[in-house]
């Protein structure tokens, strides 16, 4: 019917970047209904491409050929499960067992709650299950490759021994992905392949009686999803989760996977960067992609401009003082802070001046572009708004304190705080819209998103205020004061504190959703990429955390304090070290 | 000269002919509404709002409170929509279940006013505590209110301060907060604290089970019921365009979705779709007493 290749992605020239491409071919001999079949493959192809979920491949990109389709996606390096279970001489442990399927109902969850349709998976059986290197599940082969087998055995999807009862009467609901999931672990735990039993004979073959090593508590909750009639099974994959997890904590399965996890992570602690560039000092930026090159600033003086793929130098450009801020990209210029108590603006293809402009103090503000202005801060105690075309300041707003804040323009209005605790809000024109008063200095850079600013103080507070108004929301209380800047995704918004932790806190509610403590304070800020989240923190670490639970992922060691925010771009990590390297990583 | 004007004229009012076989539907009021508003801009940004109140068919007496409050506060350049609404439903089956709701609402709304006063008195007052904190300490001091009033009562609350752009929502209860948006949009803003609405959360019946289940009118969470109160407080976007419905049970458990906001979208001022929403419940059987507040935010 179709193959996949394993091929390798040539517009990365200068690394491996492997990709799955998969073959499916249109053997309708009505061009009609081919032309239908493309259609929907098509169609299947730009669902996919949406969903961002670790257990589904991300899809690269798709084409037509002739009466052939291809898909390019995500290569994952593993197996599928039911080579696994094939292949373990005895029967699959409960551990395994259990945390793949809690991952597999995380993924259909995930699914089943899509908006605005729900997708239904429609065959989970576990040659469509892989397990990478790190012992988490991906679901591969989706209802796209369907409408290519219809046709082929009647209308029946999904496989036989592992589909419920109503899937053979043409009706697939989740329900019926939850029935194959209990089938699927039942194949798993006693060994008995269901493709060579009678159907629905589950209830005949209770897992103990196979296995008496699984434990009570997890074989009833496989016979509640392999129930005969959909209304008894459970009425989620979330539900059926809920009742994995509360299986798993009952007979402690759980903490032993929660060990076994610690010690995936300790594995893949051993990450080698792709590339890294050493600076003649330390790094506590943060580097900007643009172009193809990464432009980071450093305390020996200089911004660097390197190639993407290798981190060779392209250029660097030296200045009086040291860089500490994040450049940003316009036109084909990159423009940056010194603490030569300059902005300059440098062109990104030869790393020659094009302008500067002298303030009366460090710039320590990360520069803003919008609407034909930059934006910045200084220690002069202004903040900036200097035409592009004109190079000239169309307006400097006073403040009563150094700007170190980078500002945020949304809704043409300019926010940034100041280091005696000042917040300002100034419209386009440079006038004061509203001001809040913190107890202490306000270093980092707020986050706007529906008409809410948040940002943080020394005073251990994140503040939510009305961005329109300035009045304030709801605050949260941090041990200690944080100039670190927050991220905010998916109604969470995510900081560092100079207690040691990273914080996700609820954006309507100001409830803590989660906090992860480092060993040391944590200044870097956040990013979002995916699912993870990227952090660095005073002990060295750059850390990855999985961003809606806080668990780690992997951590990297850096041989000094991180206090830039990390750069995520294409499944690569970017991040300065006060050890003087910038590193390049595979996210 | 003249036929050159003239013929300017008649190409003017020259009607336009289609082909014969084409027939065009005309505009619904809907669709003409959604443009002509669009156009209309307010100047300050307010708050406008209506609000209804029954008894319903087969209660006896009212133990439903309603409250709204709006204005704009003005500084010396810009001023800011400030609203209070507040929804309460007293307990049935409990004595004094109107002074629960009653003493709630009014406790809330004293406490909020008393707050914002001197504000509104001098703009450059700041208010430095957090909306979300001044509303914890208000269904705070309620929930003494209501102990002290009616001992033994009980009474839902669902309360909406609005500042600028960001409604401050409390609820503790089963009365409810819709964000209505166009395109059928009926968003629930709140949960319910009922022992129904638990149970359908955790898919132990489905939301047909749960609207026809004997013990739907049993709250696990109420105000004036027990010392600890973990009221839910969030804040979120008011709904633009759009519109805030607060009811009681008696509007929600009464008349589905799709028919509140048709209503809703229908009707040519909020009063009126009060009324109507009012008037569909008694229609349905007014099993119990019935509060609608519908609030917009224009500008």
């Amino acid at each position: 019917m179709g193959s996949v290749y394993r091929a390798r992605d040539l517009h990365f020239p200068n690394v491996v970047k492997l990709v799955a491409v998969k073959e499916m071919i249109n053997r309708a001999p009505d061009p009609l209904v081919r032309k239908t079949i493309v259609q929907n493959f098509e169609r299947e192809a730009n669902i996919l491409a949406t969903l961002n979920h670790p257990s589904i491949p991300r899809i690269y990109d798709y084409f037509s050929e002739s009466n052939r389709s291809y898909l390019v996606l995500e290569f994952i390096n593993g197996k599928d499960l039911e080579a696994i279970i094939s292949e373990t001489p005895g029967f699959m442990s409960e551990e395994l067992v259990l945390s793949w399927a809690i991952e597999l109902c995380d993924v259909l969850h995930f699914l089943h709650t899509h908006k605005p349709d729900p997708i239904i998976f429609r065959d989970m059986k576990p040659s469509n299950v892989m397990v990478n290197l790190s012992q988490h599940v991906i679901l591969v082969d989706f209802g796209i490759a369907k409408p290519f087998f219809a046709g082929q055995k009647g209308t029946m999807i999904g496989t036989e021994g592992y589909s419920p009862p109503e899937q053979y009467r043409g009706e697939a609901t989740p329900l019926a992905d939850i029935y194959a999931l209990g089938a699927t672990m039942h194949h798993g735990l006693t060994k008995r392949d269901p493709r060579l039993e009678p159907p629905f004979s589950f209830g005949e073959r209770p897992v103990r009686k196979i296995n008496p090593a699984v434990s009570e508590e997890l074989e009833a909750v496989i016979n509640t999803a392999l129930q005969y009639n959909p209304e008894d099974r459970f009425p989620s994959a979330e539900a059926m989760k809920e009742a994995l997890v509360m299986a798993g904590r009952k007979t402690g399965i759980l903490d032993r996977i929660g060990g076994a996890a610690a010690s995936i992570h300790q594995t893949s602690s051993g990450i080698k960067p792709l590339w890294t560039f050493q600076c003649e000092d330390e790094v506590r930026g943060s580097p900007i992609l643009y172009d193809g090159a990464i432009y980071i600033g450093s305390y020996d003086h200089n911004v660097y401009s390197l190639n993407v793929a290798d981190g060779k130098l392209n250029w660097k450009y030296a200045t009086e003082g040291g860089v500490v801020t994040r450049p940003a990209a316009f036109e084909g210029d990159i423009y940056f802070g010194s603490e030569d108590q300059n902005l300059h603006v440098v062109s990104a293809r030869t790393g020659k001046a094009v302008w500067t402009y002298f303030t009366d103090g460090r710039v320590r503000s990360s520069p803003r572009i919008a609407e034909g202005h930059v934006f910045f801060g200084s220690d002069d105690q202004k903040l900036y708004a200097i035409n592009l075309m004109s190079q000239r300041p169309s307006w400097r707003f006073e403040t009563a304190a150094p700007v170190r804040s980078t500002p945020f323009i949304a809704n043409e209005t300019v926010f940034a705080g100041t280091e005696n605790g000042d917040f300002y809000c100034v419209d386009f024109r440079g006038e004061m819209k509203w001001h809040y008063k913190a107890k202490m200095a306000v270093t980092s850079s707020p986050w706007v998103a529906d008409g809410v600013v948040y940002f943080v103080s020394l005073d251990s507070s994140l503040y939510a205020l009305d961005a329109k108004s300035g009045f304030v929301i709801w605050r949260f209380r941090m041990g200690k004061g944080s100039i670190s800047s927050p991220y905010l995704t998916e109604g969470l918004i995510f900081t560092g504190s100079a207690d040691g932790c990273i914080y996700a806190v609820d954006a309507r509610t100001a409830k803590e959703s989660w906090r992860f403590k480092t060993e040391h304070q944590v200044s870097s800020s956040p990013v979002i990429y995916k699912d993870s989240l990227y952090c660095g923190s005073a002990d060295g670490n750059l850390y990855c955390l999985e961003y809606r639970t806080g668990r780690v992922r992997w951590k990297f060691a850096t041989k000094g304090p991180i206090t830039g925010a990390p750069l995520v771009y294409d499944d690569i990590v970017y991040i300065g070290s006060t050890d003087h390297i910038l590193y390049a990583l595979l996210a | 000269m003249k036929s050159f004007f003239d013929r300017f004229r008649s190409k003017k009012t020259q009607p336009l002919v289609g082909p014969a076989n084409i027939s065009t539907v005309p505009l619904s009021d809907q669709q003409i509404q959604a443009v002509v508003t669009q156009e209309l801009h307010f100047e300050p940004s307010q708050l406008i709002s209506g609000s209804s109140q029954s008894i319903g068919r087969q209660r006896d007496h009212n133990e439903d409170c309603l409250f709204t409050f709006s204005t704009s506060m003005g500084g010396e350049k810009h001023s800011y929509p400030l609203g209070l609404f507040i929804v309460a439903d007293g307990m049935g089956g409990h004595q004094y279940g109107e002074v629960a709701s009653s003493t709630a609402v009014r406790t809330l709304a004293s406490y909020f006013l008393k707050r914002f006063l001197p504000y509104i008195a001098n703009p450059s007052e700041t208010i430095d505590e957090p909306l979300q904190d001044l509303m914890r300490t208000a269904i705070d001091d309620a929930q003494k209110a209501v102990m002290q009033a009616a001992p033994g009562s009980g009474t839902t609350l669902t309360a909406a301060l609005i500042l600028g752009q960001q409604m401050t929502i409390g609820h503790v209860g089963d009365s409810r907060a819709y964000a209505i948006r166009s395109g059928g949009r009926m968003d629930a803003l709140t949960r319910d604290h009922s022992l129904v609405k638990r149970l359908e959360e955790l898919g132990q019946i489905t939301s047909d089970e749960a609207a026809a289940h004997p013990q739907r009118n049993v709250l696990y969470r109420a105000l004036g019921q027990g010392e600890v109160l973990e009221p839910d407080i969030f804040t979120s976007p008011f709904p633009q365009p759009g519109y805030l419905l607060m009811c009681s049970d008696g509007l929600w458990s009464v008349i589905g979705n799709d028919a509140i906001y048709h209503i809703v979208q229908e009707a040519t001022s909020l009063q009126g779709a009060c009324q109507t929403l009012i008037t569909a419940a008694n229609d349905a059987g007014g099993p119990d007493n019935i509060t609608a507040v519908l609030v917009q935010l224009i500008n």
